[in-house]
């Protein structure tokens, strides 16, 4: 129980911004937000299901996304999420800290 | 803020629907699930593969939903609410189980809480003055006088002191020796005799307590007569019953020992003296004492009350008290004058202290008792639920969830408990409120409060924790896998840990071991007590006022009337006899210094007569109380005013003014000049446990010196049936009798000894209630392991052990068990006990007959508790118990 699997683990204000950057593409259900994080990093970061689905609990908590029944591609009930406008501010709030601190990371290791 | 307050009410909208929400959150992970394995149906994996495989890669789907969850309800609180639930439904299920435990730790809380009130309402809660913790009570050591002529001060000191010391901010006085049912009150409905007590005008203001309606003394009403108060406060509780609450009673006059006297106010419910100062009694009226030179020559006569200086502390006002004392004395060589000082709260419940630290710890062993009663059914519960746990267990419960189920469990059955407790204490209180006959300080004060609640909901917390943490880190570490399989077999758990439950019963009979040396110790000194010869006969004798009435004058007419009174009763059917005295036994007392005449040159202040206490009595007094007449004779009718004074002392007195000779016909000076008629047995009038001191008898017709008079008759029938024939003896001379104060002489010694039958009966019974429960432990853990050992039992049967041969074996090992628990229990009470030397009486803390006494109900009750299962594992069918493996 609770066992963490070390690798590629996400950490967790990282997944919560790359989950608003993919819902910023569109309505998706879970399945498609963890499918889709690991297409567009080229398989390098898996999501674990045991963490999204907190993830997204946590990220409408705070009201920056919204969730919505409707059917999927092979007429299945599923849960839809949006970005609200409050999740874009979030969104854009992290994605300019992201940049300063990998712009930072790369100064560093850089110089090294 | 905003986004705050959003994430509340978001929140708040979850928790509403949250079943739902939570089924919807399933279904969209089972939707996650299925894509998954659609997806790897599609890679061309075969269908249950993929379902089974998505599913691995999922997780636990419960376990998953349940983090998520967590998000949205704080986890614990959601855990905790699920575990409430399943708690109430495993004990509803449990009910034989669960109606026991809530019994007991009902019982044990009950007195604990009840325990805890009366502590609080004597020990920790102030008393109900203002600032009590600046009263001080300060008291005299007369070394020359016996009794409360000791302790008191005359009233001239009084004033002395008041006027020159700079330690207090002010002292007040009240006079001790007044008598229970001084003052008669009559007109209003029933003439009804009522205890007043004169205090100084300052009283209450030293106290702090104001009147409820009126005002109190004024200093004109403090110089009156002594005897004839002018002004009087009526208690509370009187105003309610006889005048009905009337305000307008204040100003008006009341008829008080025949005598008008004018109502200045009434006090607040809250003060209460007696409860203080004088418990078991009842104080109604408060009367002004005049400090004048007339109260002065009265002797040591009153008890004072100080208020400190906000500066000053305890041992400036002792150092003062040590200075002025002396400085005082010189003025009035003839009293002494060396006062001593306490805390007006050590002095009203100091004595009891041990008592109550006693009852507490003893309280406190009962709850051990009861804890380790109850660890031990829930051990043998969990081990009955393994497999229930360890199913839970392979369902994803980690064993930090376990061990949280069970403790909440048994906190669940420890609140259950306190309500119950509380429920005892309730009333346990309201019987001690009402225990009118036990002279205990503030005992109607005590009342379950906020801070018995708290108390009692602590202990229902700590209590549950105690009990419940050895059962719940039984839980199935991590082999859910053994356990599942163990279950069935059943058996290893039950060994693994038989040493534990063993344990819990050696510690339980240790404890109950302690219980009951200290309540046998405390027993016999009880009955010790009890078996005292009191040097008078309680039984068929009693006594009731007949003070006589203000309208006789003269000290003849006051004798006729005494005369008549005596003549009157004696011709009665069933009395045997029939006498007169101002003092019954046991109650207040005053000592008068008395020489021999034949050595009067021989006394001096520094060398004064001994003390010896003061009886005015009749004639036939003396064997109406059943005191020996053991040389010369006793007083007549003719031992009047205008005949020889005469007196009788009593042997102690006779032995230290003339030890080794013949006193009859010696002369002692008393008040004048007397000659010894007789010499009477030793009346214990301190306390029972208190050896009598020096004594004598006045004749009541040769000595003005009282201030009321008691008729005690001995009687052939019940007294009680006699009451009302001796009023309609006395009507016609008295027609003002007031209906109330016929007590037997056994009332009087029942309440010399209730501070002492409180503790021994509160303990009798916490020991019987642990006794119980050791033995209720000790027949669980053997029937038990007989149970556990059934299999093994047939087996030996098959081989041939006879069924004594295991009867033996099981009552060994009972006995085995208990015998551990008494040898720890008798040497921690060996050297516990000796905390209880100063409340015995007549027994030595190491005393041989109570540790034998104990070992033996001790040692009976676990041979019983072990010869149930014995005997049942006797009847064990060795085929039956061979076939249900």
């Amino acid at each position: 129980m609770g066992k963490e699997k070390p690798k590629a683990d996400l950490l967790q204000g990282t997944l919560d911004m790359l989950v608003l950057k993919t819902l910023s593409r569109g309505h998706l259900h879970g399945y498609a937000i963890a499918q889709l994080i690991q297409q567009l990093s080229e398989n390098i970061l898996r999501v674990e299901e045991g963490s999204l689905y907190p993830a997204l609990q946590r990220l409408e908590l705070n009201g920056w996304i919204e969730g919505n029944w409707g059917l999927s591609a092979n007429n299945r009930r599923a849960r839809f999420y949006k970005l609200t406008p409050e999740g874009r501010k979030q969104l854009n709030g992290e994605t300019e800290r992201y940049r300063q601190v990998i712009g930072a990371i790369a100064r560093v290791m850089g110089t090294a | 803020m905003n986004l705050n307050f959003r994430r509340v009410t978001r929140r708040l909208r979850y928790w509403l629907r949250h079943s739902e929400r939570h089924g919807l959150l399933r279904e969209e992970m089972e939707f996650h699930v299925d894509a998954l394995a659609r997806e790897l149906m599609e890679q061309g994996m075969p269908e249950q593969d993929a379902l089974s495989a998505a599913r691995w890669k999922f997780g636990n789907l419960t376990q998953k939903s349940e983090e998520s969850r967590s998000t949205w309800i704080s986890g614990w609180i959601s855990d905790g609410a699920q575990d409430l639930r399943h708690a109430f439904r495993t004990l509803r299920r449990d009910a034989g189980f669960t109606t026991f435990a809530i019994l007991t730790l009902g019982l044990g809380i009950g007195g604990s809480c009840t325990i805890f009130s009366v502590v609080n309402a004597l020990l920790v809660r102030p008393l109900p003055f203002t600032s009590p913790d600046r009263l001080v009570w300060i008291w005299n050591n007369d070394r020359d006088s016996e009794g409360l002529s000791g302790e008191t001060v005359p009233t001239g000191h009084f004033v002395a002191l008041r006027g020159q010391n700079r330690s207090f901010s002010d002292v007040a006085a009240y006079y001790a020796f007044y008598g229970v049912g001084d003052s008669k009150l009559t007109g209003d409905g029933q003439p009804e005799r009522l205890s007043g007590i004169p205090v100084s005008q300052n009283f209450f203001s030293v106290l702090g307590v104001k009147p409820h309606v009126g005002r109190t003394f004024n200093s004109e009403e403090c110089t009156a007569r002594w005897g004839v108060p002018k002004a009087v406060l009526l208690s509370y509780g009187l105003w309610k019953r006889r005048f009905a609450s009337d305000p307008g009673v204040v100003g008006r006059p009341v008829t008080v020992n025949d005598a008008p006297v004018t109502v200045v106010g009434v006090l607040p419910a809250s003060f209460d003296f007696a409860t203080v100062f004088a418990p078991g009694s009842r104080i109604d009226l408060y009367f002004p004492l005049p400090l004048t030179d007339e109260v002065n020559r009265r002797g040591n006569t009153v008890s004072m009350i100080g208020r400190l200086q906000p500066a000053a502390t305890v041992q400036q006002a002792r150092a003062e008290l040590s200075v002025l004392g002396p400085q005082i004395q010189k003025k009035d060589p003839d009293r002494n004058f060396d006062l001593r000082l306490s805390l007006l709260e050590e002095h009203v419940t100091g004595r009891l202290r041990p008592a109550l630290f006693v009852l507490a710890c003893a309280i406190g062993v009962v709850m051990l008792i009861v804890c380790a009663n109850l660890s031990n059914l829930l051990l043998a519960r969990s081990a009955t639920r393994q497999k229930e746990m360890a199913i839970r267990a392979a369902l994803g419960a980690g064993r930090g969830r376990l061990i949280r189920q069970m403790l909440t469990e048994s906190i669940v059955l420890s609140g259950c408990g306190a309500v119950l407790g509380l429920m005892f204490a309730a009333a346990g209180t309201r019987v001690l409120r009402h225990l009118d006959a036990f002279r205990i300080p503030l005992l109607e004060s005590v009342h379950v409060d906020f801070g018995a609640l708290g108390f009692t909901l602590l202990l229902a917390v700590l209590t549950g924790l105690v009990f419940g943490l050895v059962p719940a880190l039984q839980v199935p570490a991590t082999d859910v896998h053994d356990s599942l399989k163990e279950a069935t077999r059943g058996s290893s758990q039950g060994r693994k840990h038989s040493w534990i439950r063993g344990a819990l019963v050696i510690s339980e009979v240790a404890l109950a071991c302690i219980l009951l040396v200290g309540a046998g110790l405390l027993i016999r000194s009880f009955l010790r007590v009890l078996d005292v010869n009191l040097g008078f006969q309680p039984e068929r004798a009693a006594a009731l006022r007949v003070d006589p009435s203000s309208q006789y004058i003269t000290q003849a007419e006051r004798n006729a009337y005494l005369d008549e009174a005596l003549r009157r009763v004696r011709f009665l059917p069933g009395i045997q006899a029939a006498g007169l005295t101002d003092v019954l036994p046991l109650g207040s007392n005053r000592s008068w210094n008395v020489g021999a005449k034949d050595r009067v040159s021989s006394y001096s202040i520094q060398h004064p007569p001994p003390p010896a206490f003061v009886r005015i009595v009749s004639d036939g007094y003396l064997k109406a109380m059943g005191i020996p007449l053991r040389a010369g004779r006793d007083f007549t009718e003719r031992d009047a005013g205008s005949r020889p004074p005469v007196i009788i002392i009593n042997e102690t007195l006779a032995r230290t003014l003339w030890p080794g000779r013949n006193p009859i016909g010696q002369t002692v000076i008393a008040d004048v000049g007397r000659q010894v008629i007789g010499v009477a047995g030793d009346v214990r009038h301190l306390a029972p446990e208190q050896a009598s001191g020096c004594e004598f008898y006045l004749p009541i017709r040769q000595s003005e010196d009282y201030s009321s008079v008691d008729l005690v008759v001995r009687t052939a029938l019940p007294p009680s049936a006699l009451a009302s024939s001796v009023r309609m003896a006395l009507k016609p001379i008295d027609p003002n009798l007031p209906a109330n104060e016929f007590r037997t002489l056994q009332q009087l010694v029942d309440k010399a000894v209730s501070p002492r039958r409180f503790v021994v009966v509160l303990l009798a019974a916490f020991s019987a209630f642990a006794l119980i429960l050791a033995s209720l432990g000790i027949y669980a853990v053997i029937s038990y392991s007989v149970n556990q050992r059934t299999q093994e039992l047939g087996i030996r049967m098959a081989l041939g052990a006879s069924a004594r041969d295991l009867q033996v074996r099981i009552l060994v090992r009972t006995l085995g068990l208990a015998g551990l628990g008494m040898l720890i229990g008798i040497t921690t009470s060996s050297i516990l006990s000796r905390l209880l030397n100063g409340l015995l009486f007549g027994v030595t803390p190491t005393d041989p007959v109570t540790f034998l006494g104990m070992f033996v109900i001790l040692t009976t009750v676990a041979a019983l508790a072990g010869y149930l299962p014995a005997r049942r594992a006797s009847r064990i069918d060795p085929m039956a118990a061979l076939r249900t493996s």
